[in-house]
């Protein structure tokens, strides 16, 4: 194994592990804002009970996502030094800004949320949810900004040391496709967590306890996931595939398995992109709809591969195409479950009907799935380039980290996050088996005690 | 102009890691020992339950600061230093999921286990700060292109190809561990009552008496191992007030103790963190992180520097985040003030 691919496999690992979490804090900081503003306005003491149960649940995500988050921001340097060496001063900036306009706030109002309750006003309670929700939001921007810049370097210049810099700090932040990809993603992150709660309000409809807290979770997860699986598609998907086409022509034609530059493209539905033949095995396309998705237009051409020089094509071109039909389709099943959970709930039959409550409770592992692969889409779709157009993968990873180093850390992680991953399950599966209501808080503190 | 901005920057975000963090990880330390029953075990944690994370943010900030100002000695260091660093990231990882899982857990059993996992790692990670400290006050190996990859150890002895372990650097780590377990005493007293506080007043004084001769171990020992660090002192007589300030910073720490102000003999400590990192920094500045390979390979401030339009940009949004960051870190631990004991809103 060369130390290459040891170090991709290391980041990809650990970031896409890392990444199970945040999408559930951005996610749920916005839905409690929600449970804690209904709250605020009717008084409802059943909301606020509703807000504390995924309070609880937050806290325990929450701090999974810190702790495998601090890792991240180290295997720039241990990793990838040689690219931290020559992008520090562009990429550190936005990097360095997380940590001190959003980390601190997060942190700081998430202490006083959870734990401060009784100390603070109702007001005062409601706005330190909101400055969470700010916080994280914040965090997941810094981190867009830092990755829209590998994706698609602006505002930089180039030092007799080989060093960037920065040149306008403003065209940094607002990096066109940073911004999309800002749009595209936290919409994404509200998915998973609409999903998530409108799957724990049909497991207590199913089941037949907490009925109460069922009916709000799976009301406002339905709510919710319906606005954000057609946000997620038009127009932040749809803008940004948009934006990718322009600018990394190798990148869509890798998902899109178009290996010849046609005029009038189909888009293929299903099919194994095969490199040795050039070609799609057991397609099925339909025609001309990729032409009309990237330019409004069914007669216009699309870049293939065959344009592209073949050292410039998406290494890893296979799982690159898979992430995206992953993604597309799942993001396809996403609004049809939704519309149709929607429609039950307007007509007043969504708490009744166990059909759809168990396919919303089956689903919600696909939003994770979804927002894996986007990722994998676009980081898979960069390479081969590290900096695009700049720096190739290839020149910035750790020379002086041998491969057997490499791989003593990675399998260290593996078996860390294994355990990790067995601990949250057991954790949030216990919240959620003691329910939401005051009677089960109070038996477990009894317990406790 | 730029470049002394930025290392006292630096500086100033580690020693906000060290002062604050420091708390929470002594707090760890002595929850190998200090409280006995489970009521005492939690009061302990619910002293630094609100503020842990928070403070661990620090070190990310620090990081982020370090990467964009000094993006060579990020990218050195950290590759470097990579079998330790990920080390620590594994500590940080198991403290802080040990943690949380405290507050959702009740078998005794499992209690146990995370108890002391906490608690070692909460050591272990006292001691690999102070090793590193200790790492870079030493010097390491660089080659001409600014890299070095260092073991964990090779004979134990400071040379021109040491591991990260020899005994300077096995000082370097004890003295963390006591300053820090002193630091988490000093917390304990202020946050607890009952027989916890009482028994953290009781271990203050042996504590000091250890970090004591410790320090005085690490400065012969820093000055045996690498002589040049007192340069700055020499040409700068009046900062030797650095090292007077440790010494009157032990001192307090003893006198407020005895008087029984633990807040004045927690900021004490405080400032013993502060003079003790401050001095290291002097006795290495203007090098960032010194070469054992030749003088001509050390990674000096210029070397590293960042553009100088990077540096003044960043300087605007980074003195503007900061004074934010610090009105929120207040605000929280004034929200928290006084004895947690009487609190029950635990989550």
């Amino acid at each position: 194994m060369t130390p290459e691919l040891i170090h991709r496999l290391h980041f990809a690992f650990t970031i896409t592990f890392h990444y199970l979490f945040p999408q559930l804090t951005m996610g749920l900081a916005l839905l409690i804002v929600v449970l804690k503003s209904i709250a605020l306005r009717n008084g409802g003491e059943v909301w606020d009970q509703a807000a504390r149960f995924w309070a609880r649940i937050f806290g325990i995500n929450f701090v999974f996502g810190v702790v495998t988050g601090i890792p991240m921001e180290f295997e720039f340097g241990t990793n990838w030094a040689r690219f931290s060496q020559v992008s520090g001063g562009v990429i550190g900036q936005p990097l360095a800004m997380e940590g001190v306009f959003s980390f601190f706030l997060e942190s700081a109002f998430l202490g006083l949320f959870l734990y401060g309750e009784k100390r603070i006003s109702k007001r005062m309670h409601w706005m330190s949810a909101v400055m969470v929700w700010l916080g994280s939001w914040i965090s997941g921007f810094f981190i867009i900004v830092t990755d829209a810049w590998m994706q698609h370097p602006v505002a930089y210049s180039r030092l007799p040391n080989g060093q960037f810099e920065v040149v306008s700090f403003w065209k940094l932040l607002l990096n066109p496709w940073g911004l999309l990809q800002y749009m595209h993603n936290m919409t994404g992150a509200v998915v998973t967590a609409s999903f998530v709660m409108a799957a724990v309000g049909a497991f207590y409809l199913l089941d037949g306890k907490n009925k109460e807290y069922g009916r709000i979770f799976t009301r406002v997860g339905v709510i919710a996931g319906l606005a954000s699986t057609i946000l997620i598609i038009f127009p932040t998907g749809d803008l940004h595939g948009k934006y990718v086409a322009k600018n990394q022509p190798a990148a869509i034609a890798g998902m899109e398995g178009l290996f010849k530059t046609e005029t009038g493209a189909g888009i293929v539905l299903i099919g194994q992109p095969n490199e040795e033949t050039g070609e799609i095995d057991n397609p099925l396309v339909v025609n001309n709809v990729l032409s009309f998705l990237i330019y409004g237009t069914t007669k216009a051409e699309v870049t293939g591969l065959d344009r592209i020089p073949r050292d410039q094509w998406p290494s890893a071109l296979p799982l690159l195409y898979y992430s995206y039909h992953i993604m597309a389709g799942l993001g396809t099943y996403f609004v049809a479950l939704m519309i149709a959970a929607a429609f039950l709930l307007w007509r007043k039959k969504l708490y009744s009907s166990r059909w759809i409550l168990w396919l919303l409770l089956i689903s919600f592992p696909f939003p994770y799935i979804a927002n894996t692969a986007g990722w994998m889409t676009a980081e898979i779709g960069r390479q081969p380039w590290l900096i695009y157009g700049l720096m190739r993968t290839s020149e910035g990873y750790s020379h002086v980290v041998s491969s057997g180093n490499g791989l003593f850390t990675l399998i260290g992680f593996m078996g860390l996050y294994a355990l990790l991953g067995l601990l949250f399950t057991v954790l949030v599966y216990r919240e959620i088996s003691h329910g939401p209501t005051p009677q089960a808080k109070e038996l477990r503190a009894a317990i406790a005690d | 102009m730029m470049g002394f901005i930025w290392f006292w920057l630096v500086a100033v975000m580690i020693v906000g890691y060290v002062v604050l963090d420091g708390f929470d990880l002594g707090v760890g330390i002595l929850h190998l020992f200090l409280p006995r029953t489970e009521g005492e075990k939690r009061s302990s944690l619910r002293s630094i339950g609100p503020v842990w994370d928070g403070n661990e943010v620090w070190l990310l900030a620090g990081g982020g600061t370090l990467y964009f100002a000094f993006p060579l000695l990020y990218a050195s260091a950290f590759s470097g230093f990579y079998l330790p660093l990920m080390i620590v990231l594994w500590l940080l990882v198991l403290r802080g999921v040990t943690l949380e899982l405290r507050n959702h857990i009740d078998v005794g059993v499992w209690l146990a286990l995370l108890d002391g996992v906490f608690g070692l790692s909460s050591a272990m990670l006292a001691i690999f700060y102070g090793a590193a400290l200790a790492n870079v006050l030493r010097g390491v190996p660089l080659a001409a292109d600014g890299y070095f990859f260092l073991p964990l150890w090779t004979n134990f002895q400071p040379g021109v190809h040491p591991g990260i372990l020899d005994w300077y650097t096995v000082i370097g780590g004890l003295v963390a561990l006591v300053a820090l377990t002193l630091h988490g005493a000093l917390w304990l007293t202020i946050k607890v009552s009952g027989e916890l506080e009482k028994r953290a007043c009781r271990i203050i004084n042996p504590l000091l008496v250890i970090l004591m001769l410790l320090t005085v171990a690490s400065l012969i020992g820093t000055i045996a191992v690498r002589p040049a660090s007192l340069n700055n002192y020499y040409h700068y007589p009046f900062t030797f007030v650095v090292p007077a300030g440790v010494l009157a910073a032990l001192g307090g720490i003893w006198w407020f103790n005895q008087k029984q102000q633990p807040v004045r003999a927690f900021i004490s400590s405080g400032l013993y963190l502060f003079f003790m990192l401050a001095g290291a920094c002097w006795g290495v500045y203007p090098t960032l992180l010194p070469a054992t390979t030749g003088g001509e390979r050390d990674i000096t401030l210029s070397r590293a520097l960042s553009g100088p339009h990077t540096l003044s940009v960043g300087l605007a949004w980074w003195l503007f985040g900061m004074a934010l960051a610090v009105g929120y870190v207040v605000f929280v631990y004034s929200r928290f003030n006084g004895k947690v004991d009487g609190d029950t809103a635990a989550h």
